[in-house]
């Protein structure tokens, strides 16, 4: 399939961990009336799926966006080691910001996006359970 | 402008082997996808087609044909078969294969699709979805 231009790669990866949501700047009754039971003092976990997506040209010489274990590596080093099994608000990278799904998000977009062997990352989607999921296309 | 979308099912065997590489560098790019036995999987494929609702039936397409290209396009073809051996677009020869990965079988269903589609002159296709397994999947939206 030479000349067909640009393809997407995407791979699914579970993650559990647990996370409160709560806010610093918030007194403790705003956080209880944004955040309900997630603000619960001493945390709760998720099974989150995290969704990687890679776009770009198929090397003609594999049929491959990208080789299925190399993402597997990278996402294995930099994103699984770190976040599961662990409890994401003591993650330095939740010092300043609230372990929301959303944040979570953008954060595993930016562990990615530069360390992609080959292809460009299109978006990375996490699922929090079967009825919520968040999608960033950027950090 | 509205995207809809059909999901339908397939299965089928296949490798991964390129004839310009010995043995042993297949085996070390593709593992055991290099088999030449091949292996088989249930894939599924979603085909999105976007465009306006027409104002009388408040379809985008009717789904019931696209169902039926779909199973004309694709299915016949694809179902049941081994992709490198009755599939022409996967044939390989002495030096060149289209190898039947997720990214090129949705590169060759989106080729199969497109014309009956755009025939039609309703919608337009947009995107073909194909899971190999749950957790993997290929999607190509046209271009260059």
């Amino acid at each position: 399939m030479n000349g067909a231009g640009k393809a997407y790669f995407g791979r699914r990866y579970l993650l559990s961990a647990s996370h409160r949501l709560h806010s610093e700047e918030l007194s403790p009754e705003a956080n209880v009336d944004a955040y309900g039971k997630c603000n619960n003092p001493r945390g709760h976990g998720h099974n989150y799926v995290v969704e990687v997506v890679v776009g770009g040209a198929v090397n003609p010489e594999t049929g491959m966006v990208i080789d299925l274990a190399a993402l597997d590596r990278v996402v294995g080093s930099r994103v699984l080691e770190r976040f599961d099994h662990a409890n994401l608000n003591l993650d330095p990278l939740f010092e300043k910001s609230v372990p929301t799904t959303e944040n979570l998000c953008r954060t595993v977009f930016g562990l990615l996006r530069d360390a992609l062997p080959d292809g460009d990352l299109e978006y990375v989607r996490v699922e929090e359970t079967e009825s919520n999921f968040f999608q960033c296309y950027e950090a | 402008m509205v995207f809809l979308t059909r999901r339908a099912t397939f299965s089928a065997s296949h490798y991964y082997w390129n004839p310009v590489w010995n043995a042993e560098k297949n085996e070390q790019v593709f593992g055991r996808c290099s088999n030449r036995n091949g292996h088989g999987h249930n894939y599924t494929i979603e085909v999105t087609v976007s465009g306006e609702p027409d104002p009388v039936t408040g379809f985008v397409v009717d789904l019931k044909w696209l169902k039926g290209v779909m199973e004309c396009e694709v299915l016949e073809a694809y179902d049941h078969r081994h992709l490198n051996l009755d599939v022409p677009e996967f044939a390989t020869t002495e030096s060149s294969a289209t190898i039947p990965t997720t990214e090129n079988i949705a590169i060759a269903a989106w080729k199969r699709l497109e014309p009956a589609i755009a025939a039609a002159q309703g919608a337009r296709l947009s995107s073909v979805r194909v899971y190999e397994t749950p957790e993997i999947f290929a999607e190509y939206r046209g271009g260059a």
